[in-house]
C-alpha cells in the first residue's frame, strides 16, 4: 500500500469507531457538544501519532514478552503530557473532558495502533498511521456531536442553528441519546457498506 | 464514619450514576461478555474484585507514594502500570489457591486491564479526595453497579438474538439502542441523588 493510503484507511474505510467499533466510551461521554468532542479528538489523535511514532522506534528493542506493559507506558506518557498542556492552556475544555482524559491511555484504539501497527512498520508509515487513525477518531466525534447538539439544543458550537420555533429534543444530549445515536450512526455505516459491497 | 455518606456514596454508584450507563465507562466488556448470561455474571463478579482490590492499592500508591514526593503529575502512568500488574498477580493468586474460581473467573481476568472503568475509579476517588473507607465503598459499588448493568443487557440481548432486527443494526447497532433505553429507566433513579 502506497504511503498517502495509509493516511486515508483511517478515515472512511477503516474508521475507527463507525467500522472498527473501537474506543467507544469517550465518543459516548463527551459528544454532548462538538465543542468537547473536537477537544477529545484533538487530543486522542496527538497520543497516538506521539505514540505510534515512539514505538515504531523503539520497536527493535523492545522484548516481544514484554512488549504491552512498554507500549502502556510510552502512551501513557504522552497522555500526561496533553493531560497537563489543557490543564494549563483550555482549563474550560479540561474540567469538561474529566477523567476521560486520563482515560486515554485505556482507549483501545491506541494500543490497537500500536499492537497492529508501530510495532510492526516503520517510523513514516507508523506516524502517517497514527494521524490518519486520529483524524478519523475525530470525524467520528464530530459527526455524533454535531447531530446531538443540533437535535438536543438547536445551536452547533453555540450558535443558533435552528431558530427559536424548533423545540430542543433534550433526550439527545443526555446519556440515553448517547447510545441511540450511536446506534443508529454505525447501523447506517453498516447498510452503507452493505450497499457498496452489491 | 457517617454511615448515611456512604449510603449516599453507595446508591450514587450504583444506581444513580451508573459506571456504564450514566458514566460511559467500561463499554468495551459490556458490549463484548453480555451476550450470555453466564458469562455476563463471571466477568461481574471479576470486575468487582479487581474494581475493589485497584480502589484499595491505588489509594495506597497515590497518598504514600506519589504526595510525599510530589510527583502526583505521574498519577496515569503510576496507576495503569500497578492496575495491569495486580491484575496478572490476582491471576496467579487465583490460579495457585482456588482452582475452582479461577476455572470460573480465569478468562476475564487478563480482559479486565484494559477495562477503563478501574481506571476510572481509580481516578474518581482521587478527584473527588475520597478518605479510604470512602474509596473501599466507592470501588465495591461501583463494581456493582457494572454487573447489574451487565447482568440485565445480558438478560435481553439473549432474548434480542430471537427477535427480527433489521439487517444492518442485527450485533452491536442494536446493543446500544437497548443500552440507551435502559439508560432513561435509570435516569429514574436521579432522583435518589443525595448531594
Amino acid at each position: 500500500m502506497p504511503a498517502a493510503g495509509e493516511l486515508t484507511k483511517g478515515i472512511i474505510k477503516e474508521n475507527p469507531v463507525f467500522r472498527l467499533v473501537l474506543g467507544l466510551c469517550p465518543v459516548l461521554a463527551v459528544t454532548n457538544s462538538l465543542k468537547n468532542g473536537l477537544g477529545m479528538g484533538i487530543a486522542a489523535t496527538f497520543v497516538l501519532v506521539g505514540s505510534n511514532t515512539i514505538i515504531s522506534l523503539i520497536r527493535k528493542g523492545i522484548p516481544a514478552r514484554i512488549r504491552i506493559p512498554c507500549y502502556i507506558t510510552v502512551i501513557a506518557s504522552f497522555v500526561t503530557v496533553v493531560d497537563l498542556v489543557m490543564a494549563g492552556y483550555t482549563p474550560q475544555l479540561h474540567k469538561n473532558l474529566g477523567i476521560f482524559i486520563p482515560l486515554i491511555v485505556v482507549n483501545c484504539i491506541i494500543l490497537g495502533r500500536a499492537e497492529a501497527f508501530a510495532g510492526k512498520h516503520g517510523v513514516w508509515r507508523s506516524l502517517l498511521d497514527g494521524l490518519g487513525m486520529g483524524v478519523g477518531f475525530t470525524v467520528a466525534l464530530a459527526i455524533t456531536a454535531s447531530l446531538r447538539e443540533i437535535v438536543g439544543t438547536g445551536k452547533i458550537w453555540g450558535l443558533v442553528l435552528l431558530g427559536t420555533r424548533y423545540n430542543p429534543v433534550l433526550f439527545a444530549v443526555l446519556s440515553p441519546g448517547a447510545f441511540v445515536t450511536l446506534g443508529l450512526l454505525i447501523g447506517l455505516f453498516n447498510s452503507l457498506e452493505t450497499r457498496r459491497n452489491r | 464514619m457517617n454511615v448515611a455518606e456512604l449510603l449516599a456514596i453507595a446508591v450514587g454508584a450504583i444506581l444513580v450514576n451508573n459506571f456504564v450507563l450514566h458514566r460511559f465507562l467500561g463499554l468495551c466488556p459490556f458490549l463484548g461478555v453480555s451476550k450470555q448470561l453466564d458469562a455476563a455474571i463471571g466477568m461481574g463478579f471479576a470486575v468487582i474484585f479487581v474494581m475493589t482490590m485497584a480502589s484499595v492499592v491505588t489509594f495506597a500508591i497515590y497518598y504514600f507514594i506519589l504526595v510525599p514526593f510530589s510527583i502526583e503529575y505521574l498519577r496515569t502512568i503510576a496507576f495503569i502500570l500497578v492496575i495491569a500488574t495486580l491484575v496478572q498477580f490476582v491471576e496467579m493468586l487465583i490460579e495457585k489457591t482456588s482452582p475452582s474460581l479461577y476455572s470460573a473467573l480465569g478468562i476475564y481476568l487478563p480482559l479486565i486491564t484494559t477495562n477503563c472503568a478501574v481506571l476510572g475509579v481509580a481516578v474518581l476517588n482521587i478527584d473527588k479526595s475520597y478518605t479510604f473507607v470512602e474509596t473501599l465503598v466507592h470501588g465495591v459499588s461501583a463494581g456493582i453497579g457494572f454487573t447489574v448493568a451487565l447482568i440485565l443487557m445480558a438478560g435481553i440481548r439473549e432474548r434480542i438474538e430471537l427477535a427480527d432486527v433489521p439487517e444492518s443494526l442485527k450485533g452491536v447497532p442494536v446493543a446500544f439502542i437497548v443500552a440507551g433505553l435502559m439508560s432513561i429507566a435509570f435516569l429514574g433513579f436521579s432522583g435518589l441523588a443525595v448531594e
